[in-house]
């Protein structure tokens, strides 16, 4: 197998480098799930920014003759209690869901990785005390923290962001900090010193590199949980307001009206529910693509 | 042959195993056969992929299914056909007839359990011994192992590298197997432990009239505890024979090329002379002999047609051309 | 004079239950071109000592000189020059090549660190260090995964050489490899100490191995040096219990002549604050009290020196 394995990849071609942007791509191109999940978030994105120009109803006009309207022509996905267009609402608020989940993702991800790189790569003390932070702050659940953060921050799109930056990061911390100390005492970084490496050379090319990859995995599989807590955190009347169309906040608004009208919570619970797997099954081809003993 | 002739004698006859490995059939025992009479021991060398393991799970009936495409051949133990037992009866075959000394004592111990009760675990299952029999046993086998029965209610973090794999063994001897099937049991050592481990497993090989089947890379771990020895190369045997045949008058240029590889304590070699190049891919073997792309006697001949193991004097048997000419 | 030459050399690793010796008190010289075999089971200080000879590892009290000069605590600038002059290979070659980083880029780094070749001759230079170390050309662009053991062994002594040092620490290198491709990378390592005078420490658990590329051994046990001296010696004539028993433990493929194994008992333990005195004693069949007395080296017979109170008596001297 061994000769095999070499012949076949001798020839291949620059600027496919296991782990670069085109390699991942062309590994996640090959698998038709996350493809589907991938254009749906694209598709959903793209049009929560162009409905308001192409969809016969505004997200916030009212039109108290058509209330609880379920789905027909006229309303695609039916109305909410002061008859303003479902499909309108979904679509205008997936920015919301979707950029809360991005943002919120890379905010964790980079502190994270900040924090968890400064106290792996410096150890000792400050080690120390980074790691019993990151202790108190991983005592809560996630989303407890979450909440009692926005409680103190109160309400608000760049709140919610940073209430689920600041909740997420410990995980992200403890996994860079883990990399940066198995790859720190590996037999290569050893060999970079003994070449007379730099320890910023060494660092930057040697340990970032080799630290990070998990980690990106990590982040895609994050954006959906991270979503799904942004909707849960609208729910509970912490993030955005109302009448801001956010899915969590929809879903809240419309929970006294399940009994007679439960296409009002149904639709959006259908879209929470679609982007969360579409992030998973993206997330998870990231994390085959990004594994390089996983050939195709 | 009557069947009081067959108890314990192990006849592997045409075993070949695939399996599928990232889309693609690898081809890891290609009509392997050999006999061991009871009581003997067999010595299978080979280099990393030669098949060596697979031919023992095979014969354990432990290979892992998802990937098993295909295990074809006779396996025929105390006259009966391992490959066709029911997975009720192979149980009672696994651990209590025959069983298995893996490589890596570290993983092959459960570590939440203390060492005495994973030897009595199988005399339980087995021998249908109660929990003080079983106990006794066990503090009985750490004895014959060489550990001291104080010991018996430690964990297996508690002990060394060659102590757990006494522990190994007292668990894969316990039951009294008639057949054990060690590999690579000392890889993991030192050689100083390495000796002892050895020449525990011979003097309770010796005292039991256990068959053995030892699978190793180092030639000279044969030498010390093996009667027979077979030569596994890219998942066929290339050479067989006794201890003396094969050591004495190595005639495969493979077996050569091991040979030729190890710098020997008592000989004056300035420069090794290695086998040349890798093993061939599994994936797709070449037409001819196996060997063939790195053999320095190879031939047309040899390229084009695959050879058959022939026996060349008493029980040495080897499948090369040049043999064949030589006669 | 002595290439290298370390005196008294010791390294201990402070750890929760105590501080541990890893190497304590090793003295010995190597000649030019010449190679010192170390010996010892795992745990037995080998390669903390090879990595704190070529200053991955800080020493903790003792002297290392190298070409003559005093090495043992060098200044920034010194280090540098003197990291171009010793190089070290590693046994895994899994592990030792950083996975995302093309052969190419791994051989060159070195090559571009050092600055002496302009960008133009790094890629041919590249070419010739792989020819070198018998590295096909069609791996430049590969990536470590890509390539068995044996080849991946090879990048890494091809960016040891990159420089041409004259000391190369290596640290079992072959243990990790087939028994075929084991011979065909300690070939390549004796061809190259010929054709460039390179001069080794080479470090091993296995005896054959040492006797066949060495020229001096050094047998060490729990951190401490048993007994060195130039390798026909200590084949010929091993003086201290525990070379005795280590060689008489490896397996020979010579089937007729089986010689009277030294079984040892017990096992080696870790030297943590070990208490002075020989840390052999308590496998050693002829152990005494007189055994837990501080060690001193002795020149038993020429060029053959043995750290054992009780040396002259079991071998009759």
């Amino acid at each position: 197998m061994k000769n095999k394995k070499t012949d076949t990849t001798a020839g291949r071609p620059k600027n496919n480098k296991p782990g670069s942007l085109p390699y991942v791509w062309n590994r996640i191109r090959k698998r038709p799930l996350a493809m589907t999940g991938l254009i749906f978030i694209l598709v959903i994105f793209i049009l929560s920014f162009i409905s308001p120009y192409i969809l016969k109803y505004g997200w916030e006009t009212i039109e108290m003759k058509a209330r609880y309207q379920t789905p027909s022509f006229e309303h695609w996905l039916g109305t909410d209690e002061l008859g303003r267009d479902e499909l309108a609402r979904i679509l205008y608020g997936a920015k919301y869901t979707i950029s809360i989940g991005f943002i919120s993702t890379g905010v964790s991800a980079i502190l994270g990785i900040i924090i968890g790189a400064i106290a792996g790569y410096f150890g000792g003390k400050i080690d120390n005390f980074i790691m019993r932070c990151l202790d108190v702050f991983q005592a809560f659940p996630g989303i407890l923290l979450a909440i009692a953060i926005s409680a103190v921050l109160g309400p608000g799109f760049t709140k919610v962001i940073i209430a689920m930056g600041i909740s997420g990061l410990a995980g992200y911390a403890r996994m860079m900090r883990a990399n940066i100390l198995s790859i720190r005492s590996s037999e290569y970084v050893e060999a970079a010193t003994s070449i007379n490496c730099t320890t910023g050379r060494i660092i930057m090319r040697h340990i970032i590199p080799n630290a990070i990859s998990p980690l990106i995995v990590q982040m895609a599989m994050g954006i959906a949980s991270a979503g799904l807590q942004a909707s849960a955190l609208s729910f509970l009347g912490f993030g955005v307001q109302a009448p801001t169309p956010e899915w969590g906040s929809m879903l809240s608004s419309a929970r006294s009206f399940i009994r007679d009208y439960p296409h009002m919570c149904v639709i959006p619970g259908i879209f929470i529910m679609l982007t969360v797997l579409s992030f998973n099954l993206v997330g998870d081809a990231i994390r085959d693509a990004l594994d390089p003993k996983l050939r195709d | 042959m009557s069947n009081t002739d067959k108890k314990g004698y192990l006849s592997v006859q045409d075993l070949v195993v695939e399996y599928r490995s990232g889309g693609e059939t690898v081809q890891a025992v290609n009509h392997i056969s050999f006999d061991l009479p009871s009581g003997r021991s067999l010595g299978l060398v080979g280099e990393t992929g030669a098949g060596k393991t697979t031919t023992a799970k095979s014969i354990m009936r432990i290979l892992p299914d998802h990937a098993t495409q295909k295990v074809e051949g006779v396996i025929e133990y105390d006259g009966k056909d391992i490959l066709k037992l029911s997975e009720a009866e192979m149980q009672k075959v696994r651990g209590g007839k025959i069983s298995m000394i893996f490589q890596d004592p570290m993983t092959a111990l459960n570590p939440v359990k203390t060492v005495g009760e994973q030897i009595a675990e199988g005399l339980k299952v087995h021998q249908g011994l109660d929990k003080v029999k079983a106990r006794e046993k066990a503090i009985e086998m750490l004895n014959t192992v060489g550990i001291s029965q104080d010991r018996v209610d430690e964990y297996p973090h508690q002990f060394s590298g060659g102590m757990k794999q006494r522990v190994v063994i007292a668990i894969a001897l316990a039951c009294n197997p008639e057949l054990i099937i060690a590999d690579e049991p000392t890889t993991a050592l030192d050689v100083t432990i390495q000796a002892q481990v050895l020449e525990l497993i011979k003097k309770l090989q010796e005292e039991r009239g256990t068959s053995m089947i030892l699978i190793t890379h180092d030639l000279g771990v044969v030498a010390q505890i093996c009667d027979d020895v077979a030569i596994v190369y890219a998942g066929e045997i290339v050479e067989r024979g006794t201890l003396e045949e094969i050591y004495d008058h190595p005639m495969h240029p493979y077996t050569e090329g091991l040979f030729g590889a190890i710098p020997e304590l008592s000989k004056d070699v300035h420069r090794l002379s290695p086998v040349p190049g890798l093993p061939p891919d599994p994936t797709s073997l070449p037409q001819g002999c196996y060997f063939a792309p790195r053999c320095p006697y190879a031939t047309d001949a040899c390229r084009e047609k695959h050879f058959a193991l022939e026996k060349v004097s008493g029980s040495h048997y080897v499948r090369c051309i040049k043999k064949e000419q030589e006669g | 004079m002595a290439l290298f030459e370390v005196e008294h050399l010791k390294k201990y690793f402070p750890t929760g239950r105590g501080m541990v010796h890893a190497v304590d008190d090793v003295t010995f010289s190597i000649e030019e071109g010449t190679t010192m075999g170390l010996v010892g089971e795992s745990g037995c200080g080998k390669s903390t000592l090879g990595r704190t000879m070529i200053h991955l590892l800080e020493s903790t009290d003792g002297v290392i000189r190298f070409k003559g000069e005093d090495i043992t605590h060098p200044d920034k600038k010194k280090l540098r020059q003197l990291r171009e002059d010793m190089q070290i290979i590693f046994q895994d070659p899994y592990s030792s090549l950083n996975p995302r980083m093309t052969i190419q880029d791994t051989i060159m780094e070195p090559l571009k660190l050092s600055g002496r070749f302009a960008k133009e001759q790094l890629e041919e230079e590249c070419i010739k260090l792989m020819d070198l170390a018998g590295i096909e050309k069609r791996f430049r662009d590969s990536y470590p995964h890509e390539l068995d053991g044996g080849r991946r062994q090879r990048v890494g002594i091809a960016r040891a050489i990159a420089l041409m040092p004259k000391f190369i620490v290596c640290d079992e290198p072959v243990s990790a490899l087939d028994v075929s491709i084991q011979a065909q990378i300690l070939n390549l390592l004796m061809d190259l100490q010929e054709e460039y005078k390179l001069t080794y420490v080479f470090i091993t658990h296995d005896l054959s191995v040492v006797r066949h590329i060495s020229t001096h051994i050094c047998v060490m046990y729990l951190g401490q040096m048993v007994e060195t001296c130039p390798t026909q010696e200590l084949f010929d004539y091993p003086l201290h219990p525990y070379t005795k028993a280590l060689l008489s433990a490896i397996p020979s493929t010579d089937i007729h002549n089986k010689s009277q194994r030294i079984q040892l008992k017990g096992e080696i333990t870790s030297p943590i604050n070990p208490k002075p005195g020989c840390r052999f004693a308590q496998r050693c069949p002829y152990a005494t009290e007189k055994c837990s007395e501080p060690l001193t080296l002795s020149e038993v017979r020429p060029g053959h020196f043995v750290s054992c109170c009780h040396v002259r008596e079991i071998n009759g001297l």
